[in-house]
């Protein structure tokens, strides 16, 4: 039997971002385990360990001030383990031009940071219901693009 | 250079060469079912479960998820067929699976956390994606193939999925291809 709930690792600094997202996912009709990371370098420390949990879904800042968030996951994605795994960047304000590179480099989707807790809601409710239907239904994963 | 293959022909092949290993009398029918003409022990069935793991295969127990997963092959099946399927979507499915499109449809949602309609929707725009790509079609033929009742509807439907556009696709795929090239090239140097 395939599991009855994805995985999803969160990797974002701030707190009260990571509370929305904690409620977010708590009241989702999809059943989510969520680990939760305050920086790029724990997260991706985590997820080059032999025994970690490979998640359905890595939601990730894309801006983070230390590290590129993108070359963070080029690194995590050079372990074929991870092959898989969706990957969505959230930014508050990118160009057009910027999200086409991140489409381009092999992010599956592109979600519009909203600081409001109801429209950030209607995103990741969007995000995960896709996600559950790209895990349950042999759906090509290579054309999985989304801007949300 | 890229393949296509037949997932259907490709699974019936390695569940006939699995069941073989294992001795055990059999019947393949459609929609991934399989009749056995003798019942087997815990153990066998154990293995062969962690047989078909290995291929992504897995043993559907519930008679529910097995019906649901009915109702997706048959969409699959309605969405990518070769001739367009002029008749409605609810009569082909009900008809197609002996039951009520009120009872499928519900006991869909209770399964997917999603509508049958939903569920057509991804599948066509899937279809799409991979039609846009070949771009052997123009996207108005596309949407015609696909049963969309003008090319703007099939954007529309396209955007509304994917938050993008059919040509803002298209020009991502591309450039997202040449770019995996590149770096598979400096992978083998």
């Amino acid at each position: 039997m395939t599991k009855e709930y994805l995985s999803v690792i969160v990797v974002e600094e701030d707190e009260g971002t990571q509370i929305f997202f904690k409620n977010i996912f708590a009241d989702l009709k999809i059943k989510t385990k969520v680990l939760f990371f305050s920086n790029g370098k724990d997260g991706v420390d985590y997820l080059m360990k032999e025994d970690a949990l490979v998640p359905e879904v890595l939601f990730m800042n894309y801006d983070f001030p230390e590290k590129n968030s993108l070359e963070l996951i080029d690194q995590v994605k050079e372990n074929f383990r991870y092959n898989k795994m969706t990957t969505v960047l959230y930014s508050e304000c990118l160009s057009e031009h910027e999200i086409e590179e991140i489409f381009v480099k092999g992010i599956n989707v592109f979600m519009k940071k909203q600081n409001n807790y109801s429209n950030l809601k209607k995103a990741v409710t969007e995000i995960i219901t896709v996600n559950w239907q790209y895990y349950t239904s042999v759906l090509n994963k290579e054309n999985f693009i989304m801007k949300v | 250079m890229y393949v296509k293959f037949d997932l259907n022909a490709l699974c019936k092949k390695v569940l006939d060469e699995k069941l073989k290993e294992q001795g055990l009398k059999y019947r393949l029918l459609n929609f991934g079912e399989v009749e056995f003409y003798e019942s087997f022990t815990q153990e066998q069935h154990k293995i062969f479960k962690k047989n078909l793991e290995e291929y992504g295969i897995e043993i559907i127990e519930s008679q529910k998820v097995a019906l649901v997963q009915k109702i997706k092959d048959t969409i699959v099946g309605l969405v990518f067929s070769k001739e367009a399927v002029t008749v409605k979507a609810s009569i082909y499915i009900s008809e197609k699976l002996n039951h009520s499109y009120g009872y499928l449809s519900n006991l869909f949602s209770e399964v997917t956390h999603t509508s049958i309609e939903n569920f057509i929707i991804i599948q066509k725009i899937e279809r799409s994606k991979d039609l846009i790509i070949r771009n052997k079609q123009s996207l108005t033929e596309i949407a015609h193939k696909l049963n969309y009742s003008s090319v703007a509807h099939l954007s529309t439907q396209f955007k509304n999925t994917t938050g993008i556009t059919p040509s803002q696709f298209q020009k991502i795929m591309l450039k997202k291809r040449k770019f995996q090239s590149i770096i598979n090239n400096i992978n083998v140097a």
